[in-house]
């Protein structure tokens, strides 16, 4: 087996057996299931906090500033003070909003995130579920957070927090086509909706140098849609500060507004997880086929690291963008995915499907 | 039967939102408030007063240096240029010529005014429309023209550099060099704000046809400035009724047809260009000479009414005085370019998006407390 080095599905069957020989089998997927939620748990918040670091930094860079760097070494501290600032925060209370649905949308914005992170595989065997239907789960678990969007924005009384809901409704609703569309082209090449089976796929090539021009298009249309799924400029338009003050989450305080906020961070990393998965061959490294000892100094680097780089790098992608884009207006917005980016999508589908069917791509 | 013939509830009703007086995009304490259809804005109407300080009536009672110091409070972005303007009224009131030097320094010091005001239009403007980082770049350039005012006048934003019959004092030796040392950086840095902002597809499909005004209503409203001549309405203080050293300069006075938000956008960009030319043909000609006339201790206007109008980077702002021959006026009134700028915005955004309403608010460019005084 050539990836042995890092292979991180003897550890977890190492695990399993050690964990079934001590108690009963139901038990044992019990235990297995709680260490799992603790692992996504720490591995969510750590993240969290490093990607709104993240974009403080690289937005300080695009803005010609220092960005944090008061506490620990560069600021690294920054994120977890302000944290721990947002915990003892007042949770103020609405007059005449809905009490129980304000208070259950950030938990539906965050689960939805919590549930997608499940299945992206990190590494080889370092995924906690392999579904057959992978990409399918993962769409279908990403628009679940609009749920909680329209709760916060009915819940909490506030007109512009109706507006933001109704407005990330109408977003997100839309977006969510031409994501499943970007994604289905690549699983026409692919040929399976399983992601370990994908990435398999992606040894001699990441998808995106074999599925010729449309995998390209797909990509950039993944990346349009997916930033306008997560809500962030320039298609932020369900918070539009300018405009709507915070839209939905204006009325959040404390920890309720960070679960929005971390949801916002996580839900970019799901979407970056997603594309480096199917267009840049998830922690498959680059591999040229023929140049074996090329190939073998770039399996030397953990997978881990190879997913960990290209995720960053797509999220970086989309930092940039917000950056440096103004906002679009909400019927530009409906305008460019209704009229541009569903019919290119289409077409680009089946452009996918004749190239598979003719066997043009390698 | 009744039911059926009503129209649904949804178009009966208005959803009526209040922006401001605290709201990120009004850029002060202006309320707006806002009758709106799903994301259609069917009615606007501005509630201004909240920053009233009543300036007008404070000028009656103080004296004429004195109202000086109240003008910079109105406009904070021209202060410069409504201080030249209450000087230039005092002076024509008193017959007094002024000399060469101080024509040359106030216009020097109008043009830099002009410029650091439309680089913080741009820079709020670009955060308006939601891009973020247009506001570091136009704060970074203009912290260098607040650099040469914190040198030359002892204030950065509120000056207070003029007083009747001259300057409060003379130039710092370094202000030619650093003004030169700006401008040269700033040819270069402005093509960087185009980059940024004025070619990217979404900021012009955002501006362009939004907030549409004709020249003929543009007159009749009263609309000066930027916004009078990105309509086509030719009313440059500077150029039909020159002022300081304006009529010994070239420059051109830009004028567009379509009277868009993108192209009031546009005539500040242009401007910025035609300042710096401004003040590159007077910088290393400033003529020797007294920076102040010799003044009475306390002065005294004779007897009756005073106008001096001047182009501040908003448009035309009106100053009048009538004195009945006291040490303080009978009465100042400023016309404010930002009171009558924001008059038409009901007109202009009716039917807009929400959206468009920031964009049109954002490019009238208003300050707020000049339009309470």
């Amino acid at each position: 087996m050539k990836f042995s080095l890092y292979d991180f599905s003897s550890f977890t069957a190492w695990i399993d057996s050690s964990l079934r020989a001590s108690m009963s089998p139901g038990w044992a997927v019990a235990v297995e299931m709680i260490l799992i939620g603790i692992a996504i748990l720490i591995f969510y918040a750590i993240v969290g906090l490093f990607l709104v670091y993240a974009e403080r930094k690289v937005c300080a860079l695009m803005q010609n500033r220092l960005g944090p760097n008061r506490v620990g070494p560069g600021g690294v501290f920054q994120t977890i003070a302000d944290l721990v600032k947002l915990l003892f925060v007042e949770l103020v209370p609405i007059k005449n909003a809905d009490r129980a649905l304000f208070n259950l949308a950030p938990f539906i914005v965050i689960i939805a995130s919590f549930m997608a992170i499940g299945a992206i595989p990190f590494a080889k065997g370092l995924q906690a579920i392999d579904l057959n239907i992978g990409v399918f789960y993962l769409i279908a678990i990403s628009s679940m957070g609009v749920i909680g969007v329209l709760l916060a924005g009915w819940a909490s009384n506030n007109k512009y927090s109706l507006i933001g809901a109704m407005r990330s409704g109408a977003q997100i609703v839309s977006y969510e086509l031409s994501v499943g569309l970007a994604l289905v082209t690549m699983v026409v090449l692919a040929g399976t909706m399983q992601l370990s089976e994908i990435i398999e796929g992606q040894r001699w090539g990441w998808f995106i140098f074999k599925g010729h021009i449309p995998a390209v298009i797909a990509f950039v249309i993944y990346i349009i849609a997916g930033t306008a799924e997560t809500n962030r400029g320039p298609f932020d338009l369900a918070e539009a500060e300018s405009e709507l003050t915070a839209g939905y989450h204006t009325e959040y305080s404390g920890i309720k507004f960070a679960f929005f906020f971390l949801a916002e961070y996580m839900n970019m990393f799901i979407v970056a997880a997603i594309a480096t998965t199917v267009f840049f061959g998830g922690w498959m490294p680059f591999h040229v086929y023929g140049w074996d000892g090329f190939n073998a100094v770039m399996d030397f680097v953990p997978p881990l690291i190879w997913f960990l780089v290209k995720t960053f790098f797509v999220i970086f992608l989309m930092m940039w963008l917000k950056w440096t884009f103004p906002r679009l207006r909400i019927d530009q917005l409906l305008t460019l995915e209704w009229k541009y980016l569903l019919p290119i999508n289409i077409f680009n589908l089946l452009l996918m499907a004749f190239l598979v069917l003719t066997g043009l791509h390698w | 039967m009744e039911e059926a013939v009503k129209a649904p509830v949804a178009e009966q009703e208005e959803y009526v939102i209040n922006m401001g007086p605290q709201h990120p995009s009004t850029h002060g304490v202006l309320r707006l408030v806002v009758s709106l259809r799903g994301e259609i804005v069917r009615n606007v109407e501005p509630h201004i007063g909240y920053i009233h300080r009543g300036i007008e009536k404070m000028c009656e009672s103080i004296t004429y240096p004195q109202i000086i110091h109240l003008t910079d409070r109105m406009d904070y972005l021209s202060a410069h240029i409504n201080n030249e303007a209450v000087c230039l009224a005092v002076e024509k009131a008193l017959g007094i010529e002024v000399s060469d030097r101080v024509k040359y320094i106030r216009t020097i010091l109008s043009e830099l005014t002009r410029i650091q005001s439309h680089q913080l239009f741009w820079a709020t403007f670009g955060m308006d429309l939601g891009g973020l980082t247009c506001f570091f770049y136009g704060l970074r350039d203009r912290e260098m023209v607040l650099d040469i005012f914190e040198e030359t006048c002892g204030g950065r934003m509120i000056v207070s550099y003029n007083c009747p019959g001259g300057l409060m004092n003379d130039i710092h030796p370094n202000f030619q060099n650093r003004t030169k040392e700006f401008i040269k950086y700033f040819r270069k840095t402005l093509p960087e704000y185009d980059r940024l902002l004025t070619g990217n597809v979404i900021f012009q499909e955002r501006l362009r046809n939004i907030g549409t005004v004709t020249r003929e209503q543009a007159i009749a409203w009263g609309l000066t400035g930027p916004v009078g001549r990105a309509s086509g309405f030719s009313c440059d203080v500077r150029k039909h009724n020159p002022y300081s050293a304006y009529d010994r300069v070239t420059f051109n006075e830009i004028l567009y047809k379509e009277g868009d938000s993108f192209h009031r956008y546009k005539v500040r960009m242009d401007e910025m260009w035609e300042s710096m030319n401004i003040i590159e043909q007077l910088i290393d000609n400033i003529p020797p000479g007294a920076y102040a006339e010799k003044m009475k201790p306390v002065i005294k206007l004779p007897e009756g009414e005073y106008f001096q109008s001047v182009e501040t980077a908003r448009g035309e702002l009106g100053v009048y005085i009538v004195s009945d021959g006291n040490k303080n006026p009978y009465r100042v009134k400023f016309r404010s370019p930002n009171f009558v700028h924001l008059a038409p915005l009901n007109l202009m955004s009716k039917g807009a998006k929400i959206a468009d309403l920031v964009a049109i608010n954002g490019s009238l460019d208003l300050i707020i407390p000049d339009i309470d005084r």
